[in-house]
């Protein structure tokens, strides 16, 4: 038991301490990887939970796929971090009002309601693998609803694509097939100069090529 | 078990294949022959429907499938063999179109399929669950036709407000699913119900799901208060999808209407009938008050849709199945009707603009006598004048609504009709005494013109035999 406590206690500070972090680092790109660890944390305390699926969807999903692509987004569009500081201080009041309430409202419901675990699940027997549960359930029961929703993807990426692509005709793409026809005429254009007599310096005349 | 599953589900699995063919073959299709896509994508509909048809030819009345999640009963049967009817009508008018205004892409046959498929799949509902599916592949199909002109500002514009407000409209009625599920611990809307017959069904939490649930379809519908959408997505979409959203999914709606409040929620028919009286009362005032003042013929249709929408609530509020048939019967006759109207839109419409102003309908009967007596039984029609399919169909709502004893509600339903028909009338009256401005000559492929003529004349035929499509509707709820 006190092996789980010490494992919680720790994924617990890293995630806390991570998102604070997240807020308050004035570079854009390390509230992202900032991000990220906490997600990671949070994953790990889920898996203490014995929600294993769970665990890795949110670390294949969030920390393999949807922060990558923040970060990405956050890189290109260089977001300076240079006039946060002054709205920092600028929204703080209101920041600590809204920071207080809330901090009320959590007081009052552990006020009237405790803190401890009222209901607290049997843990499941070793070898329990809720991915199998979920696809049991996933592919029998909901196997319609479960079909449908995939559609809805595919109609999702159909919609995207037929909306944003379009063939402008100033792109410029390469077509390897034309690339290895070319003829040496094509490109290579030979022109004769009378050459220079004084100096050193006109050697380099005579071709031009791309 | 499994087997048995599958076969019920057949239409919706051919259609999702096919679909994905047809997003394939498009590939390799080019440009100049895009006919094909547009045969590919027919033959789909076709082939659809006849393995429907077989499936309400079998025995047996209502059967389930995928652990109670689909349900394949004659009234989904009808619905889907109408909304492929629709579709494919829809797809031979819209390609005159496309073709103009450089649209004609394969995109638009795939999205369409899939937001068949969405409509399938809410038709054949029997779980919230595969019910919000269904509305949501249906939704984010049509968002992305909306915006498939993509150098047309009043395109893009009209996307972007379908997409925000359908998907605060889809969050409101995820919500209400929500709260039922927490009142009643299923998903299930055969269990729903059944769970609320024991009970008196008086819980606050279900009322109030009730509320959000009425709200988000009644979005989904187009009837004030949530009607905002409807005339500018009408306006801004390309005139064929304009035509593609006025018609196939008001199918869906009829179902989603009458899977969720009827199948699921009709032991607490006390409580939302109220809801749906004011709706439908408010929808009739503005819807045709409001399409007096357009000039735009795209936005009179989208207000005279939300007049119409209201006209079907009047069924279904009833509660009875008379009341049900009534709104069936509504709505398969005003997608009827729209369908027409929207063409004859198309028709005019050149490569360089669309014709939406009601003043390019000037003389169009001297232009062509033949459309402009076909724009005039569709008009007549929706109009609800005597004779026409449009007045029967009124006739069976307020008669429902009668019979449940709302007889005010029924006079102020009279009464709009007629403020209505002055809209309509003055389309008639445009074309037939005001002089032409614009005389190029109305040219259209044999396919339109043909489907063009059946649609104006079907108006005609179906209201002096509405008998046979009556009883279709009837069936579907005895």
């Amino acid at each position: 038991m006190p092996i789980i406590e010490i494992v919680f206690y720790l994924f617990a500070a890293v995630l806390v301490a991570s998102a604070l972090s997240v807020v308050t680092v004035g570079n854009p790109v390390y509230a992202v990887l900032f991000l990220v660890l906490s997600f990671f944390s949070a994953a790990c305390i889920w898996l203490l939970l014995e929600a294993e699926f769970l665990a890795i969807i949110l670390v294949l999903v969030y920390v393999g796929a949807v922060m990558v692509l923040f970060l990405f987004v956050v890189m290109m569009l260089d977001v300076g971090g240079g006039q946060k500081k002054a709205q920092f201080a600028r929204y703080l009041p209101v920041g600590l009002l809204v920071a207080l309430a809330m901090a009320g409202q959590l007081f009052l419901v552990i006020w009237t309601q405790g803190f401890e675990a009222q209901f607290m699940p049997e843990p499941y027997p070793e070898g329990f693998s809720h991915t199998r549960a979920l696809g049991e359930l996933l592919y029998t029961d909901y196997l319609y609803a479960f079909e449908i929703a995939a559609v809805l993807l595919l109609v999702a990426i159909i919609a995207a694509i037929a909306l944003t692509h379009r063939r402008r005709p100033e792109t410029r793409y390469q077509d390897p097939s034309e690339q290895i026809k070319v003829r040496k005429a094509e490109r290579v254009r030979l022109v004769s100069m009378p050459s220079e007599k004084e100096g050193a310096s006109g050697n380099g005349n005579g071709q031009e090529g791309s | 078990m499994m087997l048995l599953d599958l076969q019920l589900a057949l239409p919706e699995i051919f259609v999702l294949t096919t679909a994905c063919v047809v997003l394939l073959a498009d590939l390799f299709i080019p440009a100049n022959r895009r006919g094909l896509t547009h045969l590919l994508a027919t033959l789909v509909l076709i082939f659809a429907a006849i393995l429907t048809a077989r499936l309400m030819m079998a025995p047996g009345e209502v059967a389930y499938a995928f652990s109670d999640t689909f349900v394949r009963d004659r009234f989904g049967d009808i619905l889907k063999i109408f909304s492929y009817l629709t579709l494919a009508a829809v797809f031979i008018y819209a390609k005159h179109y496309l073709r103009q205004f450089n649209l004609y892409k394969g995109e638009f046959y795939t999205l369409s399929l899939f937001a068949l498929l969405g409509i399938m799949v809410m038709i054949s509902a029997s779980s919230l669950l595969t019910l919000y599916l269904g509305l949501e592949l249906l939704a984010l199909s049509s968002y992305a036709l909306v915006a498939l002109n993509r150098d047309s500002l009043q395109g893009s514009e009209a996307a972007m407000k379908y997409f925000i407000l359908g998907s605060l409209a889809s969050g409101l009625l995820l919500y209400g699913m929500s709260l039922i599920y927490g009142a009643t611990g299923s998903l299930d809307l055969a269990a729903i119900s059944a769970g609320l017959s024991g009970s008196a069904g008086d819980s606050l939490l279900l009322t109030f799901g009730l509320v959000f649930v009425v709200v988000g379809v009644a979005f989904k519908l187009g009837v004030v208060p949530m009607h905002m959408w409807v005339p500018d997505v009408y306006h801004g979409a390309p005139l064929a999808i304009t035509l593609f959203i006025g018609t196939v999914p008001k199918i869906a709606s009829l179902a989603l209407v009458v899977r969720l409040l009827e199948d699921g929620l009709g032991n607490l028919h006390g409580d939302w009938q109220l809801m749906l009286v004011i709706i439908a009362a408010l929808s009739l005032i503005l819807g045709n008050l409001a399409a007096i003042a357009q000039t735009n013929i795209k936005r009179m249709l989208a207000y005279s849709t939300i007049s119409h929408m209201g006209f079907m609530l009047l069924g279904i509020l009833a509660g009875t199945n008379e009341g049900y048939a009534a709104a069936m019967f509504y709505t398969l006759a005003y997608v009827f009707m729209s369908a027409g109207a929207f063409a004859v839109v198309i028709l005019l419409s050149d490569g360089e603009r669309e014709a939406d102003q009601i003043e390019d309908l000037k003389g169009l009967a001297k232009r062509n006598p033949w459309y402009a007596f076909m724009m005039l039984m569709l008009m007549f029609s929706l109009a609800g004048i005597p004779v026409f399919l449009g007045f029967f169909a009124k006739w069976q709502v307020i008669a429902a609504t009668i019979s449940a004893g709302f007889t005010g509600l029924a006079i102020l339903a009279v009464v709009m009709a007629v403020v209505g028909a002055f809209y309509y009338l003055r389309i008639v009256k445009v074309m037939y005494f005001d002089e032409p401005e614009d005389t190029h000559v109305i040219a259209a492929p044999v396919d339109f013109k043909t489907l063009l003529t059946i649609n104006g004349v079907g108006v005609l035929a179906l209201g002096l035999f509405s008998s046979g499509l009556i009883k279709l509707c009837v069936s579907a709820f005895s």
